[in-house]
């Protein structure tokens, strides 16, 4: 949580100083959802996100260094320079995205949960349980792929927990005056799954129910639906001026900060004491302090990489006025061919 | 073999090859799919292989997706490519892009298949043709089948290719048998994506076409043979990426260009094929280039106003005319 809090504090400096650009969105006061959950995952365990992506990843494992280079748009970033803040995606740590539409994560994660089942039922693999998590805002429910996915995983019995991050706000949009029926939990029940809610910003709570909804799904009971109330410190997107939400709502979240809570938890309790908090603050600052480090020195994406990835097999750029696949041309990848 | 065998024969295969194909849409299963393109796939694979969608096109469509980030390969079935369009999200942000925005970790070896443009009565939200709205974009591969030939190779080609591919197929071509040799019925036949066919070959004009116009043009051939004009047929097969070589190579030899489709024509499929060959060949021509297009209309219903909405074999006719008989200096 601590890693997740000061990397994104760090992303707002860097945002004004122009390191970074574009649509970044911070996830500063959620944090005990990312971690309540991803930290109950094993490896082989998919979480699929939105464009509010980085404090997911860096939970499901990928390294500090590679999201603050791929924020950068550094050649050494997750996606090398390509994806940027809202398109994370990591193959070998099971990170299916980093998405900008929202909802359109959504069916995707439930893919990859029907991957898991199709690999159990048809290519009779019994070692195949890995788990989706697929994380997602309030606005998000009012969507109608939502609810498909809703029906087709519970129709079809998938590994997957839908996770609801109610921050309370979509933009400048309130929950409230853009839903009939606030209660997205309640919606869980109606398609045949549990709705369970839960305290967003107690790390602790957030664990016990994902503990159970993970399990839920390895053992093939199927989906979970789970709605976490949480609250983002800082605006929707760092260009927004946030004047719509007030500001004491705003103090009353604040108090019930998650990382300021658990600390508190962890000193009353006599499990850490005061130089292990502030080791594991100043181990933290390291690492962002590097990971920034890293990004600044990383070179920028060389030119040939324009035309690289488009296509898993680049014949797919077709035939050249020679006759011959572009792709087979040499000054094709270096960036000076014709496209 | 009709059309609608070659590609529930090409689908057969494929799924009995590799056990990651699976086949998903509406109607897919019990119903035999609603152009019996499925017909028997259930009964053969299971309902495990061959999975009925609820009607929720977003919802199964990136699920789709979602499956084929780890591996598997769908095929994923519109009853009509027009019902895509609430899919299109996926098949263009999740689908299309994703290879490049991971920087080549993930790939989407996913194949979306369906009947595109128009077909018969069936008025205008039903009867689109797509071609130049996915021919347009990145990351994409698009096909589109005339004969049973190209339905089965192609399919065979599209659901092995480790990117999305788009196929449109035709609803009136499904019925409509082609004669096929040995080779083609082997179930290790494919065809090259990206590379077209000279369905006939001539020496006065070249006119491309793809999907039902191919039939159409070689229809017009036929009569303008006998009107002394020699014409040159070319069938794309690759919306995406387009033959242009092949396209150049024909236009260099004839000197003049009638390209043919049933869609709409601003930013259509001639207007791209216009254009590479201005591009590259505008020393070879004799003539302005022409196009073919369906009407810029929505599609009417009434028999006599859809005939008039696309391409009728008069038309190609009398456009060849048009090139054959234009001089350079206009006339």
């Amino acid at each position: 949580m601590v890693l997740g809090r000061s990397f994104e504090d760090m992303c707002a400096q860097m945002y004004y100083r122009g390191k970074m650009f574009g649509f970044v969105h911070l996830y500063n006061g959620q944090e005990a959802v990312s971690t309540g959950f991803v930290k109950c995952l094993k490896p082989e365990d998919y979480v699929c996100s939105t464009y509010r992506d980085h404090v997911h990843a860096l939970s499901k494992g990928v390294p500090a260094r590679a999201v603050m280079s791929e924020l950068f748009g550094k050649a050494t970033g997750i996606c090398r320079g390509q994806g940027g803040s809202m398109h994370m995606f990591s193959k070998e740590h099971g990170l299916l995205g980093g998405f900008a539409f929202i909802g359109e994560g959504i069916p995707v994660a439930t893919g990859a949960a029907f991957k898991t089942k199709y690999e159990r039922e048809v290519l009779k693999n019994d070692k195949a349980d890995a788990v989706t998590v697929a994380f997602f805002g309030d606005g998000t429910c009012n969507n109608g792929q939502f609810f498909e996915c809703l029906n087709m995983a519970a129709l079809w019995k998938l590994p997957i927990i839908f996770v609801v991050e109610n921050n309370l706000w979509a933009i400048g949009m309130s929950h409230y005056r853009a839903t009939s029926v606030p209660e997205i939990w309640k919606k869980g029940p109606a398609f045949g799954m549990p709705g369970i809610h839960v305290d967003g910003m107690d790390v602790l709570k957030v664990r016990e129910v994902a503990l159970e909804a993970v399990a839920r799904a390895r053992r093939g009971d199927g989906p979970t639906l789970v709605e976490c109330e949480t609250y983002r410190f800082r605006g929707h997107s760092l260009a927004d001026p946030d004047e719509l939400r007030k500001p004491a709502e705003k103090a009353h979240y604040a108090a019930r900060d998650p990382i300021i809570a658990l600390k508190k938890y962890l000193l009353e309790s006599g499990l850490v004491d005061e130089t292990d908090l502030r080791s594991i603050d100043k181990k933290i600052d390291e690492i962002v302090e590097d990971a920034v480090e890293f990004a600044d020195a990383s070179p920028l994406p060389p030119r040939s990489q324009l035309l690289e990835n488009v296509f898993a097999d680049p014949k797919g750029f077709g035939i050249g006025p020679d006759g011959k696949y572009r792709c087979e041309d040499p000054a094709f990848t270096a960036g000076t061919a014709q496209v | 073999m009709t059309v609608r065998d070659a590609l529930n024969s090409a689908i057969d295969e494929e799924m009995s090859a590799d056990s990651k194909v699976y086949l998903m849409g509406e109607e897919v299963g019990e119903y035999q799919g609603a152009y019996k393109i499925s017909k028997g796939l259930l009964q053969k694979f299971g309902p495990d292989r061959v999975l009925d969608t609820p009607i929720t096109e977003a919802g199964f469509t990136g699920i789709g997706v979602g499956s084929a980030f780890y591996g598997l390969k769908p095929i994923v079935e519109f009853m009509t490519f027009n019902f895509a369009m609430q899919a299109i999200d996926h098949i263009i942000n999740s689908a299309a892009k994703t290879n490049y925005m991971s920087a080549g970790q993930i790939s989407v070896p996913i194949v979306f298949r369906g009947p595109n443009g128009a077909a018969a009565g069936v008025a205008a939200q039903h009867s689109q043709c797509f071609a130049a709205w996915y021919g347009s974009c990145p990351g994409l591969k698009v096909l589109s089948p005339y004969s049973a030939e190209d339905a089965r190779g192609l399919l065979k080609a599209a659901i092995r290719d480790p990117d999305p591919v788009v196929f449109l197929e035709n609803e009136i071509l499904y019925g409509e048998a082609f004669p096929v040799s040995a080779e083609v019925l082997d179930p290790s036949f494919v065809l090259p994506i990206g590379k077209a066919k000279i369905e006939r070959e001539g020496t006065d004009v070249t006119v491309t076409a793809f999907s039902k116009m191919v039939g159409y043009a070689l229809k017009a051939a036929e009569i303008l043979e006998k009107e002394g004009i020699n014409v040159e047929v070319i069938n794309l097969r690759s919306i995406r990426p387009l033959d242009r070589a092949t396209i150049n190579q024909s236009v260099r030899k004839t000197n003049r260009l009638v390209t043919v489709e049933e869609g709409w024509p601003q930013h259509g499929i001639g207007a791209e094929i216009c254009t590479s060959v201005v591009e590259e060949s505008f020393d070879y021509l004799d003539a302005p280039v022409e196009r073919i297009t369906g009407a810029d209309v929505p599609m009417p219903y009434a028999a006599n106003l859809e005939r008039m909405a696309v391409p009728q074999i008069e038309d190609i006719v009398r456009a060849v005319k048009r090139a054959c008989s234009r001089s350079a200096r206009g006339k």
